[in-house]
């Protein structure tokens, strides 16, 4: 195989015996990447097979899937904090993907003045860490503070308010929205670039047609721009199901009120570290981590060879 | 290049939307910075007044300063972080050199394991990556921060510079081979000078998870002496929760930093995602 790449490619560096420097190159990367990051994610998936059996660590097969599936103490703790992070996910794909589109659009539109001001000014909260912007919120829609009922009484809405996060069934949407805010700046970007990719000749021949305006939009960007969404779809999917952060800082390890904004993130943190009353458990954090990987993997195979592979892409 | 030959109610409303949400994603920051130098009672009384000599206060900056070693703090914060840049960048192009200027057995392969870690999240191993850092004494050490983050890094570091790595012109690299340069010498005086704006834009990727991060110093060094930024900001906040001026003050530090970074580093970011640096 080796001998037909020589053949036709002339730029191939003259052949030595053992080329060493390649080893050298490639070393500390494939060290520490393998060490810290692949090593620990297997250990992690084997872990999830093991136990504590009368003290002794053993092998017990899907054991630990069975009891976190249905042991009515955590099993309950787990789908609850799976369908949490579903509904999660739906409004970050509903509200903060849609909202990036269209500012991007907007941002994209040729001769718009003080787009990159719009654009840095959008992107700030994106830098900010979770544990900035889940107090920021939480002060804002504090009652105590008033900020919040304070601003809506100048539109009249001031008997709508509520403390939306400390709410059971309100909790779990006003956390999603906050995060929604912070990155809203990620959708915004891909897409921003994807839509100045398009070239000039395609727009100009759409308005030669009479395709200008929402139609141009709908008929000619948005088909050109869907590699680019598929990509920020998987990049939100990756996001929401890792997230951990924002709900600790807003709603603390307990996720309240009443669990309801607990999500994998957070009950792997308190399954496998422990909290105020509760033994750490390292073999059922192994094994809810184990569940996240193949949940996330379950969605960025999806993405990889079903929805990319169909996605007509558009070469200029 | 078709100009605004558009209506100009229409682009009056665009730009009125646009500044709507500017206001939005500004709002909260600026409300924070403000009242963080005011009173408690004018915070109270007048959240969304700019500060007057009157209510001017700096009481809560003393409290942050004097309770929390928020100077520690940040120099742990610089440390894990300027190190880790500093790793991911050097070993990242290393590889992404031998990546893509060699052909070897395994190369497509290797690229594809080192890709890996772009999709899948390192956390995913924290149980094993803590045991490892217990049984290598490295728990509530910088060194351990500095190993994870520098293994969350290299996958989209390498991918990126390969990408670059590929445009830097062959008869380049094979002039200096012709006046005996060692690959070293080609690597590090040839091609890592030309790639510096790719260097720049994975730096920048690379340093806003890290600085952000809450999750790995809570479980792998949350001791006083190794506290970054975000986890002092976090416990501090936590325990101060009612001293409004003391919680605002330590938000407004811990703001401070990113936003030097973003004004310092927004167009090389800003340029990276728009020339398709992360597509």
């Amino acid at each position: 195989m080796s001998d037909t790449e020589i053949a036709d490619i002339e730029a191939v560096p003259i052949r030595r015996s053992t080329r060493w420097h390649i080893a050298v190159f490639l070393a500390p990367a494939f060290l520490v990447y393998t060490a810290v990051m692949i090593l620990p994610l297997i250990e992690t998936l084997r872990l999830s097979l093991f136990n504590t059996v009368e003290g002794q660590l053993a092998f017990v097969g899907l054991g630990n899937f069975k009891v976190l599936f249905s042991d009515p103490r955590l099993s309950a703790d787990f789908w609850n904090a799976l369908g949490n992070n579903v509904i999660f996910f739906i409004i970050h794909m509903l509200v903060q993907n849609p909202v990036g589109i269209a500012i991007a659009a907007m941002l994209s539109l040729p001769g718009l003045r003080f787009a990159a001001f719009y654009r840095s000014a959008i992107f700030v909260p994106t830098l900010l860490s979770f544990v900035i912007v889940g107090f920021i919120w939480k002060l804002i829609l504090s009652p105590i503070w008033g900020i919040a009922p304070g601003l809506m009484d100048l539109v009249g809405l001031k008997s709508f308010f509520a403390p939306w996060l400390g709410k059971p069934d309100t909790a779990l949407i006003t956390v999603s929205l906050i995060s929604v805010w912070q990155y809203v700046g990620i959708p915004m970007m891909l897409i921003y670039a994807a839509l100045l990719n398009i070239p000039d000749e395609v727009l100009e021949a759409a308005e030669c047609d009479g395709i200008t305006g929402w139609s141009q939009f709908w008929k000619i960007k948005l088909p050109l721009i869907l590699p680019s969404i598929g990509i920020v779809s998987v990049l939100t999917f990756v996001g929401n199901f890792n997230a951990f952060d924002l709900i600790y800082t807003v709603q603390g390890a307990l996720a309240g009120p009443n669990g309801s904004t607990d999500i994998l993130g957070t009950l792997l943190y308190r399954t496998f570290f422990g909290f105020q009353n509760q033994m750490g458990d390292r073999s059922m954090g192994a094994t809810i981590a184990a569940v996240m990987f193949l949940i996330i993997l379950a969605g960025v195979s999806l993405y990889l060879f079903v929805i990319q592979r169909r996605m007509r892409r558009y070469q200029f | 290049m078709s100009k605004a030959r558009s209506a100009p109610l229409r682009t009056a409303l665009i730009h009125l939307a646009l500044i709507a949400y500017t206001i939005v994603a500004l709002f909260p920051v600026f409300l924070t910075l403000v009242n963080s130098f005011k009173s408690r009672n004018a915070i109270f009384r007048e959240p969304m007044a700019l500060p007057t000599p009157s209510t001017f206060s700096l009481v809560g900056y003393e409290t942050v300063l004097q309770q929390g070693d928020f100077l520690g703090y940040f120099q742990n914060s610089l440390i894990v972080t300027v190190a880790s840049i500093a790793l991911v960048l050097l070993f990242g192009a290393m590889a992404a050199f031998a990546l893509s200027e060699y052909r070897f057995r395994g190369n497509t392969l290797l690229g594809l394991y080192l890709a890996l870690g772009i999709m899948i999240p390192i956390r995913l191993g924290t149980v094993a990556i803590l045991q490892g850092m217990v049984a290598a004494g490295l728990v509530n050490t910088l060194t351990s921060l500095i190993l994870v983050y520098t293994a969350q890094g290299l996958p989209l570091a390498i991918f990126i510079l390969s990408e670059f790595m590929r445009t830097v012109s062959d008869d380049l690299k094979n002039a200096g081979r012709i006046d005996g340069l060692s690959e070293y010498s080609i690597f590090f005086r040839l091609v890592l000078p030309l790639v510096r704006p790719a260097m720049a834009t994975v730096a920048v990727f690379t340093m806003i998870p890290i600085w952000n991060d809450l999750w790995f110093p809570l479980i792998l060094a949350p001791g006083e002496s190794t506290k970054t930024v975000t986890l002092g900001a976090q416990m501090f906040i936590g325990q101060f929760v009612t001293n409004w001026n003391a919680v605002l003050s330590a938000l407004s530090l811990a703001i401070l930093p990113v936003m030097v970074l973003y004004v310092i580093f927004s167009r090389q970011l800003i340029r990276g995602i728009t020339s398709g640096a992360v597509k």
